[in-house]
This record gives C-alpha cells, structure tokens and sequence, in this order.
C-alpha cells in the first residue's frame, strides 16, 4: 500500500508496503521518528482511511468499509493501547473497561462486569476497579488500558508506544502481559522506540523512509 | 443497548461537570420563566383593556344607518328610460327616515336561535337633556331591557350605588352614569327632570349609578326601561333603533356582522370595526412581548452552543478513544447531543415552574387604585398553550444548539488526536 500526506507538494510517507502478520504473532515496528511506522499502526487499526491499496483482516477486505462499518469492526476485533493511556477521566477503572463491551452488546451488564474483573485480576490490579481512572499511577493505567482492549476477546491488539511513559519496571510488566497474551494466541502489533522491547518480540520489523527493511 | 451504553456516558460527563451543566441550564431556566412571565403579564394587560374596552360596546351592533349612497337615479321615475333625458342633482341630502329597525321582534328572535348569540339586547336611544338648576346637560338615554343589558355589559360588577334590577322596580326609574350623577350632584333616591329634542319632559327618579371606567359614557348616558323611552318619544311597542350582541365567541364577530347585516339589511357592526385600536394595540403589545421572549430563548440557547463547544474541544481526546474502541460519527453525536437535550428539558421545566412562580407572585401584586379601575391585582393570564409553546421553543433551541457542535464532534479525526 501507498500513503501521501496532502498538501501543495504531497508527501509519500508509505510506499509500496506489503506486509502479511500471522495469527499469534508478536510483531513490534521500530524506525526513526518520521520513518511512517506510527502512520502504518494507523492504516492498520482501520482508523487512517486515506491510503491506496488493500487491508485484510481475518480474512475480511477492510479497506472501502464505511465509518460505521469500520468503527463496529473495531469494536469487535481490535484492540487498542496508546503512549498516553487515554482512559475516560470521568468514569470508574471498571466503567472504562466496560464501555466497549457495552457497546458491542452482545453480553449482559452483570456479564460483562464479571469479565472486566477477570481482566483486571489478569493484570493483577483488581484492587483498583472502582477508582475513578484520573487518579491512578502510569503503570495502572497502562494495565487499565490493556483490560479495556482486551475486554472484547478481540484478537488483535494494536499499541502505541506502550511503555514510552513509563519507568523500566513498568516497561517490564507490561512486557510480560503482551508475551502472555501472545502465547494466549492474540496477535499484537505495537510500535516502539525501546529497542529492548523490541528484540524480545516474535518479530521486528524496522522501517527506514516508508519503506521496511 | 448500544443507545443505552450512550446515554450512560452522556450522563456521567453531564454530571461530572454538573456546575458547567447548571450555567448552562440556568440560560436556558431564565429564558423560559422570562418568556411565560412576560406573555402571561402582557396576555393579562391585553385582556384588561380589552374588557375596557369593550365593557361598553357590544361585539355586534344592527341599527339603521342613515343612508348615504345618493348613487342612485331618480331620472326614470321621472322620464321613463328615456336615454337623452339627465336628472342633474346638486347637493343631495338624506331622505327623511325613520331610524328604527322594522320588525325588531321578529329580528330578535331570530337573532336568539343563533348558536353563536350569547345575548340580544335592543336598544331605543335618544338624546336628551338633563335639567339641572337653570342649566341643561347634555346626554344620551339608552332605553333597554335592563335585564339582557346587564347580561350584555355586566352592569352589575359596574354599579357604584343599587343594582340593575331596581329599575324594573322603581316607579319611572332611571340609572345615572356616575359621572353624570356627579355633575348633577344627585344621588340614588333623588328625581332628575329630563327633556327631549323634541321638547317633551318627564321626571325620572334615580335608582342607582353606574361606571364603566370610560368618561365618554360615565358622564353622558343614562339607562331607563325601553317602555319608559318609547313612551317618552311617544313611540310605539316596537319602536326599536338598535340590537346589540354578546357572542360566546368573540373571534367570529366579524363574520357573523357581515352575515346578518346582509340578512337584514341593516347596518351590521361588530366590535372590531367599531374600535379598530383594540387589536392594534394588542398586535403591538404582542409582537413586542413575542419578540424579546424569543430573543431570550435564543441567547439561552447560545449559552448551550458555547458550552458546548467549549466541552467538545475539551473532549477531544475522549472522542478519539470513543471512536478507536468502535464508536461511530452516530453514536458521538448521540452522546453530545443528549448532553444538550438534557440541559434544555430539565432547563424548560425548571422555567416552566420558575414562570408559573413569578406570574403567580405578580397576579398577588394589588395594582394601584383610582376610581375608575376595577381591576384589584396586576392582570395576569394562566393559560396552558403558554406554557407549552415556552417548553417547546426551549427545547428546540436547545437541540439547535446543541446540532451544530455534536456534529463537529462527531466529525473529529481519531488519528490526528491519537498521534498528538
């Protein structure tokens, strides 16, 4: 696939990707700032659009879905982690986990409430479920966040720069709960500078000016 | 479900930030118990001068008009058709007439089988003057069924001294305008001499004094029974110069004017015509009151648009999480706009209360007196459609609001927040 930025002089920040990423695997993307790997993530995670050429999830065409369309396969098959952990402030840890289920629908409340503590006690922050999310520590919430994108057994987890905010105990835990999950058999595709972080992935794939090496 | 996963986060933002939702509700509260306080006020005022001003005109009016159309030809009665013979006449001037009505019973009753007709009140009227020492006063004496003329009026909220009824049972008995009464210096009891164009005097004694809170007719009209008048024009039973009308409906008095003047053929008035200044006056008090309520309501719903957006642009990265986790355009605009909607219903019924309240509180307000009013507190109206059309405009500026910046919402880029 291709993608330009636009403007009066459009700039190619992709070009001619083909990627392919197996079910289970553990892929992490490095490159320098700029190299079009964060741009990549995006296209990726169907929220980017504006490209040319063909993504294929489990086995379904993606590309040319309209926004809600887009947005409801989201809601079912992926999974997201971001740098900065964007949690809903105003709601409860549990509430944040909940939401997407809620909004796929299919379980009950009472469900759905059962599952996001599994989740929770899975990332061993049970204790925390009735916080309200803006008062939590970096790490809790990045654990917090990873329990929300796991919330709909989606298969794929996309991450952001996952442990870029956080100290290297941090970075460690949330290592281990990504390999964990990977064994598990969710594919997870995250984005890093951590080259640490990197080189203990199932695969690395390293761009170098929209194109990867 | 999915709406219901909506409306709970619409909910919990609205309460998290419940002071900034209670501003924006305010807006929308004051609008709306300024727009009630203010039509129910000018509704009242409107509602008290036209019974003023209608206290002493009938809502329709038949009497035989003196005829001026002078168009017609009196060549042929003289010539034939005869197309080269011209009658010229120079200053017409009205054919002696007698003004009364024929056949004023049969039209009476006739006018008592219409459904619309609340009262048919004749009237035999004349000019007179009162004797008072060595001088005359002029007036006009209504001569009338009193008990249909009360009904027609309401004379008796208007009595300042006796009641309606004494007329039928004082011998000769008259009912002064209290004005009148005052210039004559004559009180309930005493006898007033009265003459008549035609030179005929009679003695009237006073059975009680009346005022409608209008010089013109405090001050020159006199009732006595219809009997008494004819008697004293040396007319007969049926002599009648005019019918007047209660309607239960004032709003089809035009049309019912037109109806029976055609039927007839007299002259058919309704109140309308005969003081045009009523509506006038209250179109202008009502357009006045409609247009500073809107404008109220919509400054309130400015004050929602601004909030809003300042909320959205707040939420911006809330939107983008919402919209990475598998919400569409839809469904943020749902949850921005139910924020809207929310603040407008609840803001609307508060209003609602709070212009129910302050009406109320005004209607208690004595108005200050004199002798012509009788109005006791400040007039106020209570009427329903009010209250509906206040809650419903509120609600709708609300949504108009709250459109615009839920569709900017719904229309943010996840990646481009997403990414920093």
């Amino acid at each position: 696939m291709n993608k330009y930025f636009p403007g009066p002089e459009p700039f190619h920040v992709l070009k001619d990707i083909s990627l392919s990423i197996g079910r289970g695997e553990f892929i992490t993307i490095i490159g320098k700032s700029g190299c079009g790997k964060s741009t990549l993530l995006y296209i990726l995670s169907t929220l980017d659009t504006a490209y040319e050429g063909e993504l294929v999830i489990n086995g379904e065409k993606v590309s040319g879905l309209k926004e809600s369309g887009l947005a409801k396969f989201r809601n079912e098959h992926i999974g997201f982690v971001f740098q900065f952990h964007f949690l809903l402030p105003e709601f409860t840890v549990l509430q944040n986990i909940m939401i997407p289920a809620l909004k796929l629908g299919k379980l009950s409340r009472d469900a759905i409430e059962h599952s996001a503590m599994e989740r929770l006690s899975q990332m061993g922050i049970k204790d925390i479920a009735l916080k309200p999310s803006g008062k939590l520590s970096g790490g809790q919430q990045q654990r917090v966040a990873i329990a929300r994108a796991l919330i709909n057994n989606p298969g794929i987890i996309m991450a952001d720069e996952p442990t870029g905010n956080l100290d290297s105990a941090n970075t460690e835990t949330i290592f281990n709960i990504f390999q964990e999950l990977s064994k598990q058999g969710n594919t997870i595709v995250a984005v890093t500078h951590d080259t640490d972080f990197a080189k203990r992935s199932d695969r690395i794939i390293e761009m170098v000016d929209g194109r990867i090496v | 479900m999915k709406t219901s996963v909506n409306l709970f986060i619409a909910g919990t933002q609205l309460w998290s930030r419940r002071r900034q939702s209670v501003i924006a509700m305010l807006g929308v509260v004051f609008g709306i118990a300024m727009f009630i306080f203010m039509i129910s006020f000018m509704k009242g005022v409107n509602n008290y001068i036209q019974d003023t001003m209608l206290s002493a005109i009938p809502d329709i009016h038949i009497y035989n008009d003196i005829r001026t159309d002078y168009s017609s030809s009196v060549t042929r009665s003289k010539y034939g058709s005869d197309p080269l013979k011209m009658i010229i006449v120079h200053h017409p001037r009205p054919e002696k007439v007698r003004l009364n009505l024929k056949n004023a019973g049969a039209i009476i009753r006739d006018l008592q089988l219409y459904p619309e007709v609340a009262v048919v009140s004749p009237l035999l009227s004349t000019q007179v003057f009162f004797n008072y020492g060595s001088v005359q006063i002029n007036g006009v004496l209504d001569g009338v069924e009193i008990i249909q003329e009360s009904q027609l009026f309401g004379l008796r909220d208007r009595m300042i001294t006796g009641l309606p009824e004494d007329l039928l049972t004082t011998d000769k008995g008259i009912l002064l305008g209290q004005g009148l009464a005052d210039k004559l210096n004559v009180v309930k009891g005493d006898i007033v001499t009265l003459a008549t164009p035609g030179g005929i005097a009679m003695r009237f004694r006073i059975a009680g004094t009346f005022a409608f809170g209008l010089s013109t007719v405090d001050n020159i009209k006199a009732y006595a029974v219809l009997s008494g008048v004819q008697q004293l024009l040396a007319k007969d039973h049926d002599y009648i110069t005019d019918i007047r009308m209660k309607l239960h409906n004032i709003d089809v008095a035009r049309d019912l004017a037109l109806r029976l003047g055609k039927k007839y053929g007299y002259k058919s008035e309704d109140w309308e015509s005969t003081n045009p200044s009523i509506r006038t006056g209250n179109l202008i008090r009502d357009t006045l009151t409609w247009v500073v309520s809107i404008t109220l309501l919509i400054v309130a719903g400015f004050g929602i648009y601004n909030i809003m957006n300042m909320v959205i642009a707040s939420k911006m990265k809330d939107i983008a999480i919402l919209k990475a986790q598998g919400f569409d355009g839809r469904d943020i605009r749902t949850i921005f706009l139910s924020q809207s909607l929310v603040i407008g219903v609840l803001g609307a019924i508060a209003g609602l209360l709070l212009g129910f309240l302050l009406s109320y509180g005004l209607s208690k307000v004595p108005f200050p007196q004199t002798e012509f009013t009788y109005m006791k507190f400040f007039p106020v109206v209570f009427e329903s459609k009010y209250y509906f059309f206040g809650a419903g405009f509120g609600v709708l500026t609300t949504f108009v609001a709250g459109v615009l910046p839920a569709r900017k919402a719904a229309g943010v880029d996840p990646v481009a927040i997403l990414r920093g």
